[in-house]
C-alpha cells in the first residue's frame, strides 16, 4: 500500500472546489501521516464535508491534486475507493435489508473473500451480533450509525474517513464510539474525522486541524497543541460566520 | 503579497481587453441595427408580392432565418456542452447556456410565425408535418434543458447536468427527425406543397431571403455575445461580493 | 469482463431483493398502467371499429407512464437512504453501477408489461402473442430503461424531482414511442404499414445502440459531480 515508500497516507495540494456560487475550498493543503487520527474542526459550511467527499472521490476537484495512500485521485479513483472506509452523515444502508445482507452486499461489491468471517468480526466490534438478521429499518438511529461504521471497516481499509461520526448519538453510544475509535486508531489505521465539538475532538484526535475560509488555518499535534491559538482560530471563525 | 499584485495585474489587463471587446460589441450592435432596418425595407417594400399566397408569404423572410438560427444555436449548445464536459471551464457553460436561451426564443418564434403563415395558406393553424413536429420536440428538449438548470441545487451541478443534456438532446435530434418523417409518410392526411421552397422563389425573393439570413445572423451574434457578457458580469459580481466578505472576515481575525 | 459484470449483477440482484421486500415499483406501476387504460377507454370511447387504431397508442401511453413511475423510484430509493453514496464508494466503475441499475429497471418494466399485455389483449380483443409485438416491446423497453436510468439519476438530485424526470424523459424518447406505436399497429391491427415493421425496429435498435453508449458515459460524469 505504498506505506513502505514513505508517502503520507493523505496528501492534498492546492485543492480548490466551488459549487458555482462561491468557493468552498480555496487552495487547501493537507498531509496526514500513516497511523494518525486527525480531527478536523470547522463551523457549519466551512467545507468539512466537501473536503471528506473530495478525499473519498465523491466530488471532483476544480483544481489541485489529491493522493490517498500514494494513489493519485485523477489517475485511479477506483483504487482509492478500495483502501478507504467512509462514515458519512447518512448511514448509507438499505433499510429493507438485514444487517447481514447489507454487509454481504457491500462486501461482495468490494470483491472481498471470507465475507462471513469478516461480518462476524465486524458485528462483534460494533456490538450488533444479536441484530444480525434484523432489517436496518427496525434499528435505532444509534445502532444504524454503528452498523454504518461496521460497513466502513468491513474491507479492513487502511484509511478511514468519518464525517461527524458522533452526531445524533446518545451518551452511551458516544462512549462506545470513543472506545471503537481508539481501538481502530490503535490498530494502526489512519483516520480523518470532522466534528464541531471541541472537547470531544480534542479527546479523540492525535492531531487537530481547523478548516476556515477554505484552507487549513491551523494544524498541530494534540500533544504540542497551542490551545489558545487553536481556540482562537476556531472560535473566532464561529463568531464571524454569518 | 506577490500573488495579490499578480491578481491585480491580470485584473487590469482583463478589464482593458474587455473594454476593447465592449467597443467591438457596440460596433456589432450598430451593424445588427442597420442590417435589420435594411432587412425590414427589403422584406416589406422591396421584395415582390408572391402571386399565390399574397403578402402573408413575407413572413417567410423571418420564419426561415429564425429556424436556421435555432438550429445553429442548438449546435452551439452541443459544442459548448462537449467543451464544458472536457475542460470544465465556466466560459463554455456560459456559451452553451446563452445559446440554449436564444435557441428556445428563436424556436418559439418559429413555432409562432409558422402557424401565422400557415393559417391563410393551408386553412389550419397547425399540422403535424415532419418539420413542425420535429421543431416542437426540439423546443421541448431545450425547454427541459433550461428547466434543469433552474431546478438544479447549485450552479456547477446545473452546468454539468445541462451539458449532459446538451449532448444527449442534440444527438437525439436526427433520430427524432427520422421517426417523425416516417410517421408522416405513414399517415398522409393532407398534402402540402412541399416542393423545394427555393425553387418557387424568384431572384428578388431569394436575394431578400439571403439578406435576411445575414441580418438575423448578425443580430443573433450580437445577442449571444451580449448574453455571455451578462453572465460573465454576474460571475464577476459574485466573486467580488465573496472576496469582500473574505476581507471583512480576515480583518476581524487580525 | 467478469470483473465488470460481477458488480453489475450484484446491483441488479440487490434491487430485485429490495423490490421483493418492498414491492414499491412493480405493483404500483401495474396499477397505474391499468388506470391509464381505463381512463383512455372513457376518453376515446374505444369501439370494435376503432380498436385497431387506438389500442396500440393506449398500450404505449400506459407502458411509458408506468415506466416513468418505475424509473423515478430507481434512484429515489437510493437517495432517500443515502445508499447511493455507499454504492458510489464501492471500488467499481460507474459503468457497472449504471448497467446494474439499468438492468434492474429493465426487468421491472418487462415484468409489468408481461402482466399488462394479456390484460390489454383481453380488454381490447387482440392477439398478444405475436413475435413482432414481443420484439418491439423488448427493444422499446430497453430504450426506456437506458435513457430512464440516466435521467432518473439526474432528476433525483434536482429540486422537484417528480416533475423533472418526465420533462426530461418524454421529449428525448419520442422516436422510440413513435416507432413502438407504429410497429404495434402493424402487429395488432390489419392496417398496412407503409414504412415496414423491419425499418421501425431498426430505428429503435439504432436509438438503443446510440444511447447504450452515451448514457453510461454521461452517468459517469453526473455521478462524479
Amino acid at each position: 500500500m505504498n506505506r513502505s515508500e514513505g508517502t503520507p497516507a493523505i496528501k492534498v495540494v492546492g485543492l480548490h472546489k466551488d459549487f458555482g456560487d462561491y468557493p468552498v475550498l480555496r487552495g487547501l493543503n493537507l498531509t496526514v501521516e500513516w497511523g494518525r487520527l486527525l480531527v478536523i474542526f470547522g463551523a457549519n459550511g466551512s467545507g468539512k464535508t466537501t473536503l471528506l467527499k473530495l478525499l473519498a472521490t465523491q466530488y471532483r476537484p476544480d483544481r489541485g491534486e489529491i493522493w490517498v495512500g500514494g494513489i493519485r485521485r485523477s489517475q485511479d479513483p477506483v483504487a482509492i475507493r478500495r483502501i478507504i472506509g467512509v462514515v458519512a452523515h447518512q448511514p448509507m444502508l438499505y433499510q429493507d435489508m438485514t444487517c447481514q445482507e447489507n454487509l454481504t452486499f457491500f462486501g461482495r461489491m468490494h470483491g472481498l473473500d471470507d465475507i462471513p468471517r469478516r461480518i462476524d468480526d465486524v458485528l462483534h466490534k460494533v456490538g450488533l451480533e444479536v441484530r444480525r438478521h434484523q432489517r436496518v429499518r427496525t434499528l435505532s438511529h444509534g445502532m444504524q450509525k454503528r452498523l454504518a461504521i461496521g460497513r466502513a471497516i468491513l474491507h479492513d481499509p487502511p484509511i478511514l474517513l468519518m464525517d461527524e461520526p458522533e452526531s445524533g448519538l446518545d451518551q452511551e453510544a458516544l462512549a462506545s464510539m470513543g472506545d471503537l475509535l481508539r481501538m481502530e486508531a490503535g490498530s494502526n489505521r489512519t483516520a480523518v474525522m470532522t466534528t464541531h465539538n471541541v472537547d470531544r475532538g480534542l479527546a479523540w484526535g492525535q492531531e487537530v486541524a481547523v478548516l476556515s475560509d477554505g484552507v487549513i488555518a491551523y494544524k498541530a499535534d494534540r500533544d504540542s497543541l497551542d490551545e489558545g491559538r487553536f481556540r482562537g482560530t476556531y472560535l473566532k471563525q464561529i463568531e464571524v460566520a454569518p | 503579497m506577490g500573488s495579490v499584485q499578480t491578481d491585480q495585474v491580470t485584473m487590469t489587463s482583463s478589464t482593458a481587453s474587455r473594454s476593447y471587446l465592449g467597443s467591438a460589441k457596440s460596433v456589432l450592435l450598430l451593424a445588427a441595427g442597420a442590417f435589420m432596418l435594411a432587412n425590414m425595407y427589403l422584406i416589406f417594400m422591396w421584395a415582390p408580392t408572391e402571386a399565390v399566397m399574397g403578402h402573408v408569404q413575407r413572413i417567410m423572410y423571418i420564419h426561415v432565418p429564425m429556424a436556421w438560427l435555432a438550429f445553429l444555436a442548438f449546435f452551439i449548445v452541443f459544442v459548448g456542452s462537449i467543451m464544458y464536459l472536457w475542460k470544465r471551464e465556466s466560459r463554455w457553460d456560459m456559451l452553451a447556456s446563452s445559446a440554449a436561451e436564444l435557441g428556445v426564443v428563436f424556436t418559439s418564434l418559429v413555432l409562432i410565425t409558422g402557424p401565422i403563415w400557415g393559417k391563410p395558406i393551408w386553412g389550419i393553424w397547425w399540422t403535424w408535418d415532419a418539420r413542425l413536429t420535429t421543431t416542437l420536440v426540439l423546443w421541448l428538449i431545450y425547454v427541459s434543458y433550461l428547466m434543469l438548470r433552474a431546478y438544479s441545487s447549485n450552479r456547477s451541478q446545473g452546468a454539468l447536468y445541462s451539458a449532459v443534456l446538451g449532448v444527449i438532446g442534440f444527438v437525439d435530434v436526427p433520430i427524432v427527425y427520422f421517426a417523425v418523417n416516417w410517421w408522416r409518410t405513414q399517415h398522409q392526411r393532407l398534402v402540402i406543397g412541399t416542393g423545394s421552397l427555393e425553387g418557387s422563389l424568384n431572384a428578388d425573393m431569394r436575394t431578400t431571403l439571403y439578406f435576411s439570413l445575414l441580418a438575423f445572423t448578425i443580430l443573433f451574434s450580437f445577442l449571444l455575445w451580449q448574453k455571455i457578457s451578462m453572465k460573465r458580469t454576474e460571475e464577476d459580481l459574485r466573486s467580488i461580493r465573496y472576496s469582500k466578505e473574505l476581507t471583512r472576515g480576515a480583518r476581524i481575525e487580525r | 469482463m467478469k470483473e465488470f459484470l460481477r458488480p453489475v449483477f450484484l446491483v441488479t440482484w440487490k434491487d430485485i431483493l429490495l423490490e421483493l421486500r418492498s414491492r414499491e415499483v412493480v405493483i404500483a406501476s401495474m396499477v397505474f398502467a391499468v388506470m391509464v387504460v381505463v381512463i383512455f377507454n372513457f376518453a376515446l370511447n374505444v369501439t370494435p371499429e376503432t380498436v385497431d387504431i387506438l389500442a396500440p397508442g393506449i398500450l404505449w401511453v400506459a407502458f411509458a407512464f408506468a415506466g416513468v413511475l418505475a424509473m423515478s423510484r430507481a434512484f429515489v430509493i437510493e437517495k432517500d437512504q443515502g445508499s447511493l453514496e455507499g454504492l458510489l464508494l464501492c471500488p467499481v466503475s460507474r459503468d457497472s453501477l449504471y448497467f446494474g441499475k439499468m438492468l434492474a429497471l429493465f426487468l421491472f418494466m418487462t415484468v409489468v408489461e408481461a402482466v399488462l399485455l394479456p390484460i390489454f389483449a383481453v380488454l381490447f380483443d387482440f392477439s398478444a402473442f405475436s413475435f413482432t409485438l414481443i420484439g418491439v416491446i423488448l427493444l422499446a423497453t430497453l430504450g426506456f430503461a437506458t435513457v430512464g436510468t440516466l435521467f432518473s439519476s439526474i432528476a433525483v438530485n434536482t429540486r422537484s424531482r417528480e416533475i423533472m424526470l418526465p420533462v426530461l424523459f418524454f421529449p428525448v424518447i419520442t422516436p422510440v414511442i413513435i416507432g413502438a406505436v407504429e410497429t404495434s399497429t402493424g402487429a395488432i391491427g390489419s392496417s398496412v404499414n407503409v414504412i415496414g415493421v423491419g425499418r421501425w425496429l431498426q430505428l429503435i435498435a439504432v436509438f438503443d445502440a446510440v444511447f447504450l453508449v452515451l448514457c453510461p458515459w454521461a452517468f459517469g460524469l453526473v455521478m462524479e459531480e
